[in-house]
């Protein structure tokens, strides 16, 4: 538990309640806010641009965007996925400035069909991740995720990082709800095969078992 | 029988439990007779689990206090508004 939580007995848990006060100018309400997705923000900021710096700037422009425009906030989505659309705004704008990454446009078309990369196929260990130590493991899902295009990164990071519905990430991505799929499936079979090289079971036939 | 290909058109609402019961049953015989798809959901499932396990990062040291500042002058400006206009 965060220590705001301990210390915060007046902390409003009813969101609703929150983002109403926040609308009527109590910094308080708007800070508890903050402190409730900070650090989800900066991870899918950290996520999407994979740039530190970016990260940072993204975080802090998201919720002073989202402090302006809250009168502007209709509340028949839920404030987080509010906010999350305007911080993947503010990832893909930093994406599209940086010269090395000049194709970050999230409706360009997806090749269909027969693009699906099944590399390798081996069994994992049971709880793969306790091979690696905590560092080590997070160094790996990174480079793993950095290595996918922004077209897949930003889809797999909404809908199985962050946990939003596939309807909530098509919308924060205004995207239709088959090309959310389309490329999530890509996603998470790209990222399977990447990390299958560190997961496998280590034994000479991977179907021994069977 | 679904083939391998169809299979894997399915694996996201299959993984996402969002197949009807009768969409599921197939794939379900599917993987019970094919051990590469099996291998594949599986171990899709478990990269989903990892991603989900991980924690999020912590703030770099003063990205917080940035914030707050900010958020401070821009809360102050917008109270000033209404009398320098």
């Amino acid at each position: 538990m965060l220590l705001w939580d301990l210390a915060a007995p007046t902390e409003i848990f009813d969101e609703t309640a929150l983002v109403a006060q926040a609308r009527q100018g109590d910094m308080a309400a708007f800070t508890q806010l903050v402190e409730r997705y900070e650090r989800k923000i900066f991870r899918l900021a950290q996520n999407i641009t994979q740039n530190r710096e970016d990260a940072e700037d993204v975080m802090q422009d998201a919720f002073l965007k989202a402090y302006e425009h809250l009168g502007g906030f209709e509340g028949n989505s839920k404030f987080y996925t509010w906010l999350v659309r305007i911080a993947v705004n503010e990832s893909l704008m930093k994406l599209r400035k940086r010269k090395w990454d000049k194709t970050v446009w999230l409706d360009e078309p997806v090749e269909t069909g027969d693009d699906v990369v099944v590399r390798e196929i081996a069994v994992w260990e049971d709880n793969p991740e306790e091979r690696y130590g905590r560092d080590e493991l997070q160094d790996i899902l990174d480079k793993a995720i950095q290595s996918l295009p922004p077209i897949y990164r930003s889809v797999f990071v909404l809908r199985d990082i962050e946990e939003l519905s596939i309807e909530e990430t098509a919308k924060a991505l205004d995207l239709t709800v088959p090309a959310v799929k389309s490329r999530l499936l890509r996603a998470r079979l790209q990222l399977r095969d990447k990390l299958t090289g560190f997961f496998k079971k280590k034994v000479e036939d991977p179907f021994a078992y069977l | 029988m679904l083939t391998c290909k169809q299979f894997l058109q399915e694996l996201t609402d299959f993984l996402d439990e969002t197949v009807s019961p009768e969409e599921r049953r197939k794939l379900e015989d599917h993987i019970s007779a094919c051990p590469n798809c099996w291998v594949i959901a599986d171990t899709t499932k478990k990269t989903i689990q990892v991603y989900k396990c991980s924690e999020p990062v912590s703030l770099p040291e003063g990205v917080k206090q940035r914030l707050m500042a900010a958020l401070e002058r821009k809360c102050a400006s917008d109270k000033r508004a209404p009398s320098d206009g």
